[in-house]
């Protein structure tokens, strides 16, 4: 008990976690686009930028409250990503792929020559109000809500839409209203981390949030397990903490950060947790430590 | 069914389809087809590869938008109808290659299949598909894709019909099925019939075709070149020479 607090109140384990948490409500947004939807999504980082510098933007010009700019982050980067959606998600797979990758660039771009967002040099100054306890917070609700969507009836048709898109509309599911839908709702969490990550570091730089950003949020998605929250969890733990633990070996950080995802790829492909149902490991767990006489009643 | 129109009884068939034009880009792969369907008919439409059909059940189901000419279900014009929308107005289909969801597991494809219902009977529904297929009961909580190909094309064909159709369009039940298998779904076929679906079938098995439905056409690259009943049909010298390997 006394090591957990010890680790809350280092100031450098309390940084390191906080950051992980945000990158967590990102990951999962994505999970929700990739892992279950089925859509690609290169540029969920640009999603994170838009939330990120709509809230700080309203933090420094408008001085309302961080949770309402928190809030307006996260619903601008979904209005952007219904924008996005209407015309992309008519394309599937690859296309869709380089399409968000192009608006990822676009977005960048655009922040780097906006006089408002302070161009390549950024936007510094944004009051420090991101604490860990918020963004524990924000996690729980998020998985809590990402549970409640895909054990719906909504949910249920994002997976059919990820499975088979055109036997899902001939079971009468309206694919592309649910793929922007589902889009959105992403986009919407990426915004929220965005605005966390913004009043938490301070300083934010369109290059925080380039494609190499995109890519490690979908690193932590597909390392953890494609459409599996609890997978989510796990690899964005995994990922965003490993450089951390690898600095004592100084240069040889990212060599042995990228070792380890090829491992990941060559003995799990499908993620740690891909494929794997939490609910049914538990019951077989139970079922194997409970005396037989017990069990032999349920077959 | 029976309808008024301009004050006297005029038959209309459940399904209408008139001068029906397609294409791909400029490839032509309808020429202007027309077709009909009446209530608790099996009709079978046969050709062969490229020959259209698959396009036609397409256009159907709004997957394939019509260029020319008209789809009545019900006495409605289905051309504008978006696939989603579909379903809800009676047509369900077996699409070809079965397309079951696989990482979903048999139970949910099934819902799936009620997925515009909003009435409370959709368990009763999962009953009587379970009292008419027992292996998906047995294997209810496996996923889709662990079933053999038999199973999984009784679960298509379960799946179609949870939305309790009127007119059920079934591309290729036999396609990749053992010889006994396809005996077994083709009874099945028949079986759903008699408890009130219409079906229009669309096959390469000419044979089996022949055999369980009422009437046929027959389909060569877009167009319609002989119809009529099946045991008309199956004596023509032309159709046994073509599609029945006689001679």
């Amino acid at each position: 008990m006394e090591f957990l607090l010890d680790i809350i109140n280092n100031p450098y384990y309390e940084q390191v976690l906080t950051m992980m948490g945000i990158y967590l409500i990102a990951a999962l947004g994505l999970n929700l686009i990739t892992g279950y939807t089925g859509q690609f999504s290169f540029g969920h980082a640009a999603f994170m930028s838009i939330g990120a510098y709509s809230s700080a933007l309203m933090t420094l010009k408008m001085h309302t409250p961080f949770l309402v700019n928190l809030l307006a982050g996260g619903l601008i980067a979904a209005f952007c990503g219904i924008l996005l959606a209407f015309p992309s998600m008519r394309l599937t797979g690859d296309y869709l792929g380089i399409t968000t990758l192009g608006f990822g660039e676009i977005v960048r771009v655009l922040f780097i020559n906006m006089e408002i967002t302070g161009g390549a040099i950024g936007l510094a100054g944004i009051p420090k109000e991101t604490d860990f306890v918020t963004v524990f917070v924000l996690v729980i609700l998020s998985v809590w809500g990402l549970y409640r969507i895909v054990n719906s009836r909504f949910g249920r048709a994002l997976a059919a839409i990820r499975e088979d898109e055109i036997a899902a509309e001939t079971m009468g599911v309206n694919a592309l209203m649910y793929k922007v839908e589902s889009f959105s709702i992403g986009c919407f969490l990426a915004g929220i981390s965005g605005g966390l990550y913004a009043h938490s570091l301070q300083y934010i730089n369109p290059s925080d949030f380039g494609f190499a950003k995109s890519f490690e949020l979908l690193n932590f998605v597909v390392i953890g397990g494609l459409g599996s929250i609890p997978g989510t969890v796990l690899g964005t733990a995994v990922l965003s903490l490993a450089p951390e633990f690898l600095r004592f070996v100084k240069e040889y950080r990212m060599l042995i950060y990228g070792a380890l995802m090829v491992a990941m790829m060559v003995f799990r492909p499908n993620g740690i947790l891909g494929g794997v149902n939490l609910g049914d490991l538990f019951r077989r767990l139970k079922r194997r430590t409970k005396p037989p006489a017990a069990a032999s009643g349920g077959a | 069914m029976k309808r008024i129109s301009a004050g006297r009884w005029v038959e209309i068939a459940l399904l209408e389809v008139d001068g029906l034009n397609v294409s791909y880009g400029g490839i032509k792969a309808l020429r202007g087809i027309s077709f009909k369907v009446e209530e608790g008919e099996i009709v079978a439409l046969i050709g062969a590869n490229g020959a259209g059909k698959s396009t036609t059940l397409r256009t159907l189901s709004g997957l394939v938008r019509a260029h020319g000419g008209t789809v009545k279900f019900n006495g409605v014009v289905m051309n504008k109808v978006p696939p989603f929308r579909v379903v809800e107005m009676g047509i369900s289909q077996v699409p070809e290659g079965r397309r079951v969801f696989t990482r979903l597991t048999v139970m949910e494809n099934l819902e799936m299949g009620a997925y515009t219902r909003k009435d409370g009977g959709v368990k009763e529904t999962v009953r009587e598909i379970f009292k008419r297929f027992p292996r998906l009961e047995e294997r209810k909580n496996q996923l889709a894709g662990t079933l053999s190909g038999g199973e999984q094309q009784m679960l298509a064909i379960g799946r179609a019909l949870m939305s309790r159709p009127r007119l059920l369009l079934m591309d290729e039940p036999s396609m990749g099925l053992a010889p006994m298998l396809v005996n077994e779904i083709f009874s099945i076929i028949k079986e759903i019939n008699r408890s009130g679906t219409t079906i229009l079938l669309v096959e390469q098995n000419a044979k089996m075709a022949l055999s369980v439905s009422r009437r046929l056409y027959v389909l060569e690259t877009g167009e319609i070149v002989a119809s009529g009943e099946a045991s008309d049909l199956a004596g023509d010298e032309l159709i046994r020479k073509a599609y029945l390997g006689m001679h």
